[in-house]
């Protein structure tokens, strides 16, 4: 198959329409026929950088790419960068204010359900310059 | 059981469009209101019962591919958290029951 190419633009403190870009990729994956499970994998990946970055970065951008094998997940803000990466990683972990926890979020989860399910993930931060995320889901 | 089953035990309402969805097939039940544990261990085919009810519900309804979620307690939905549910095909019901009443129900049903 040809690689497909796709970007979505992450709105800034806007939930309604966090979740649309990965909503969009698991079907675009689902049409093309990828497994469920890979599909899952990606998706809820993707869904929980999505949230980060509306949640800490004020918005940024996510570009995804499809191929034969995998599926590649970039997903950058510039937003304050993460101090303690290693700290972040942590289950359990949070910085989100009141009101995201009110939401439901907030609970330490995002940075380690993408470790989780993703098959590689690479995260580049420096404070006050942003954060990119990048996860790779492959198909085999 | 199916999510139609399940509906009628918990004497609840189907609160979104998909009256055909209620067929699908319930495997087990899942009560949490963190989203991102949610995403970390429900699993396909789980009836999910949270207080939540804002707009992100159906998003993680969608990425675990529950077969419904159950809002307990009376708890009233969010027009456009329904809205978003019919668009994405995800079935959400309504119960006066709080979440052990639930469990207690299906357990007594004997068809989980």
């Amino acid at each position: 198959m040809s690689t497909v190419r796709l970007s979505y633009p992450i709105p800034s403190n806007d939930f309604i329409a966090a979740g649309e870009a990965s909503s969009n990729v698991k079907k675009i994956l689902s049409q093309i026929g990828i497994p469920a499970e890979k599909i899952k994998k990606a998706a809820i990946a993707m869904y929980e950088a999505e949230i980060n970055a509306v949640i800490h970065a004020g918005g940024g951008v996510a570009d995804v790419e499809i191929t034969a094998g995998r599926v590649v997940i970039n997903i950058a803000d510039n937003g304050p960068g993460i101090p303690d990466l290693e700290l972040a990683m942590t289950e359990g972990w949070s910085t989100a204010p009141d009101n995201i926890r009110e939401m439901g979020f907030g609970a330490g989860m995002g940075l380690p359900n993408m470790k989780k399910y993703a098959d590689r993930l690479q995260i580049k931060t420096q404070v006050g310059v942003g954060t990119t995320v990048t996860i790779t889901v492959n198909f085999a | 059981m199916n999510v139609g089953d399940l509906i009628k035990i918990i004497s609840g309402e189907l609160l979104t469009d998909n009256i055909s969805a209620l067929e699908t097939q319930v495997d087990n039940l899942y009560i949490c209101d963190l989203l991102s544990w949610v995403m970390s261990h429900a699993q396909k085919g789980d009836a999910w019962i949270t207080v939540l009810t804002n707009v992100n519900v159906p998003a993680v309804a969608l990425m675990t591919e529950v077969a419904c979620v159950i809002i307990p307690e009376g708890i009233k939905v969010e027009q456009l958290t329904l809205k978003r549910a019919n668009e994405n095909g995800i079935i959400i019901a309504g119960t006066a029951l709080n979440s052990f009443e639930i469990s207690r129900k299906i357990i007594q049903s004997e068809l989980l």
